[in-house]
């Protein structure tokens, strides 16, 4: 009797284990569905057939009414001479002269400057490959007279190419250089800072209402949406410390992100210091060595991995920030690449922001792009930071 | 003879816990003093006072003096830092810091401002409690691959390299097997050549074989202080008789 009724238990036991495995397991699978349904989607943007139009065919405007395939440099660059407004011509000129340059130039300045392409329908990755049909009923239908062309919206001139209004042409340099500046000072500001003040608070402060409301302080920082740091960079970097960071400016710009890491950096160098055993402590402190001395040697030293997965983190979560730039004033349009702290600025997530919220397909793409941009740039680091982490633990071992 | 170490009138509290009440005690030079008692009866607390290592609890008062060298540890004119330097520490469990074994000598004199060559005070260091031959091959490995009694043995070393005048050990040996532990034992009696030990066991069979002298704690009082045969052969207070002959513990 006794051992029927231990049995039935048992196997209910097992079967709610069982259960729980496949539930955990499905959740586990969805997690990297919704990853991957994420990455697809970007991918599908950044890659794909694009319609372009151009406001004037090169038989129209060249001197011989010849094709452009058929036309030699020599006639290119009379068709430029043509149609081209002289003072920009001009600047052409001086840039390089014209019958200095190649073929691929000529053809640049010619398509840019005269027959003026743009994007009038671009279609996904997906669209592209696998409705190749409709995508070219369309085109006949709508714009007959556009060409169909495969575009990677990921390319070097979207690297390197500065910011434009014309899709076709526009560029992330001004917004990649300046992500990196401003995450350095970022750096620069927030890991002191953040370390300083959670080896305070962890090996030296007393236990006092004092420190637990700091304590507590710190965890709701953490925890405070991201635009109020914006509004607190624009009212006391953009504003009140005027003098010194001249305004809407790099400096400003990564002040206030450095702020806004600070909780992140506090909190896990806290509890990375916690995870040091006690023991290690009081092995040095019987040894007759300061407290400094300790932390300096023992503390630091055994879990410097985690600090720096922490700083990290931190780092990770200011590369991707948006709102709170927005609020402190990134450019909506960059002139020239920033190259000193008290620059104007825009980083990379305020470029996809603002590409997105543009009217035409072709920002979208470009703004894909863009995404697929920062998500490298974003996975680059960590593996950095997971490289890093291995090899303090590596030589902590040894 | 001469006290290395006394204490007068010594309460100590946690908060409002008293754990050690009123003891008064003389710790004789290069002789052996085991602490014993029940779980919970203040002798760990009191060790920990003798080099200010219970300060590191938070809330912990201390009443009454510890004097060293004529002096009161609990004065303001002594530093802690420079206190153990003199009063070594040896922990329950094994603690090596996750560096070479060499590292693990050297460091405490380095920064105690010991100049000495390095290599003579690492040898000197590991044979006082024979561990020489067994690592002198491999000291720029990690003392964490050292087994358990061998870990204990470097800890000691480590404590016997800033040259102290008395050694605490708290259950240095209740982490290890048996073997390891009649190897410290049987250091423990070369050590007190040189070095005042105070030593909390919990194994009544160790202070009675090692111990010149033994205390019995009871809830943080000091029941019965004398020498080892005394209190264990005829205890003169019957709750030590009980405790000695396993009636409760």
């Amino acid at each position: 009797m006794k051992n029927t009724e231990m049995a039935r238990r048992l196997s209910r036991r097992r079967n709610l284990g069982k259960v729980l495995q496949l539930v955990f397991l499905s959740l586990t699978i969805l997690a990297v569905l919704v990853l991957g349904v994420l990455l697809g989607n970007i991918i599908d943007r950044s890659f794909g057939i694009s319609a372009i139009e151009y406001v004037s065919k090169y038989e129209d405007i060249s001197a011989d009414g010849a094709l452009l395939e058929d036309s030699d440099d020599t006639a290119l660059i009379e068709t430029i001479v043509l149609n081209l407004r002289p003072r920009t011509l001009d600047a052409f000129e001086a840039e390089k002269p014209l019958d200095q340059r190649t073929r691929v130039e000529l053809l640049e300045i010619l398509e840019k400057e005269l027959l003026q392409p743009s994007v009038v329908r671009s279609w996904s990755l997906m669209e592209s490959l696998f409705a190749r049909k409709a995508v070219n009923a369309e085109l006949q239908e709508l714009w007959p007279d556009a060409k169909a062309r495969w575009r990677s919206w990921v390319r070097a001139e979207l690297l390197l190419g500065s910011q434009s209004m014309d899709p076709l042409y526009a560029g992330i340099r001004g917004a990649i250089i300046g992500t990196f500046i401003t995450i350095l000072i970022t750096m620069f500001v927030a890991l002191p800072l953040g370390v300083g003040a959670a080896i305070w608070l962890e090996e030296y402060a007393p236990d006092n209402r004092l420190t637990r409301f700091i304590q507590t302080n710190i965890y709701n920082l953490a925890g405070v949406p991201s635009i109020i740091y914006g509004m607190l960079g624009l009212s006391i970097f953009v504003r009140y410390l005027v003098n010194v960071t001249q305004g809407r400016t790099i400096l400003s710009a990564a002040l206030t992100l450095a702020v806004l890491i600070l909780p992140i950096v506090i909190i896990n160098t806290q509890e990375a210091l916690k995870a040091v055993p006690q023991s290690l402590r009081h092995a040095s402190l019987a040894l007759g060595a300061s407290q400094w001395q300790t932390i300096r040697h023992h503390v630091l030293p055994a879990c410097m991995d985690r600090i720096l997965t922490g700083a990290i983190l931190g780092l990770s979560r200011a590369i991707g920030e948006t709102a709170p730039l927005v609020v402190v004033g990134a450019s909506t349009f960059l002139t020239h690449d920033p190259s000193s702290v008290f620059d104007r600025f825009t980083t990379l997530p305020v470029q996809i922001y603002q590409w997105t919220s543009l009217p035409g397909d072709a920002w979208r793409n470009l703004a894909g792009a863009a995404i697929l941009v920062l998500m490298i740039l974003l996975l680059g680091l960590n593996s950095f930071a997971i490289l890093l982490r291995n090899r303090y633990r590596k030589e902590m071992k040894a | 003879m001469s006290v290395a170490l006394s204490t007068k009138n010594l309460s100590i509290h946690y908060g409002t816990f008293k754990a050690v009440n009123s003891v008064d005690m003389d710790f004789e030079a290069n002789e052996i003093t085991a602490i014993i008692g029940p779980s919970g009866c203040g002798k760990s607390t009191a060790l920990r006072s003798f080099n200010r290592m219970n300060e590191l609890i938070p809330g912990t008062r201390v009443e009454g003096e510890v004097i060293f060298q004529g002096t009161n540890i609990y004065t303001s004119e002594v530093d802690p830092v420079e206190l153990r330097s003199r009063i070594g520490m040896v922990f329950q469990k094994p603690n090596p810091f996750p560096k070479s074994i060499f590292q693990n000598i050297v460091w405490g004199a380095k920064i105690n401002g010991i100049h000495t060559d390095h290599d003579q005070l690492v040898e000197e260091s590991l044979k006082a409690v024979a561990l020489w031959d067994e690592v002198k091959d491999k000291l720029k490995q990690s003392a964490n691959s050292l087994s358990g009694g061998q870990q204990q043995r470097l800890c000691i070393a480590r404590a016997l390299a800033i040259r102290p005048d008395i050694i605490l050990m708290d259950e240095p040996t209740s982490a290890l097997d048996p073997i390891s532990t009649s190897r410290i034992e049987d250091l423990m009696d070369e050590l007190k050549k040189k070095y005042t030990i105070i030593i909390v066991t919990h194994n009544m069979q160790q202070a009675a074989r090692i111990s010149d002298r033994t205390a019995f704690f009871l809830n943080g009082d000091l029941i019965e202080f004398g020498l080892t045969k005394d209190i264990f052969y005829k205890p003169r207070d019957t709750r030590t008789e009980n405790y000695i002959s396993g009636r409760f513990g």
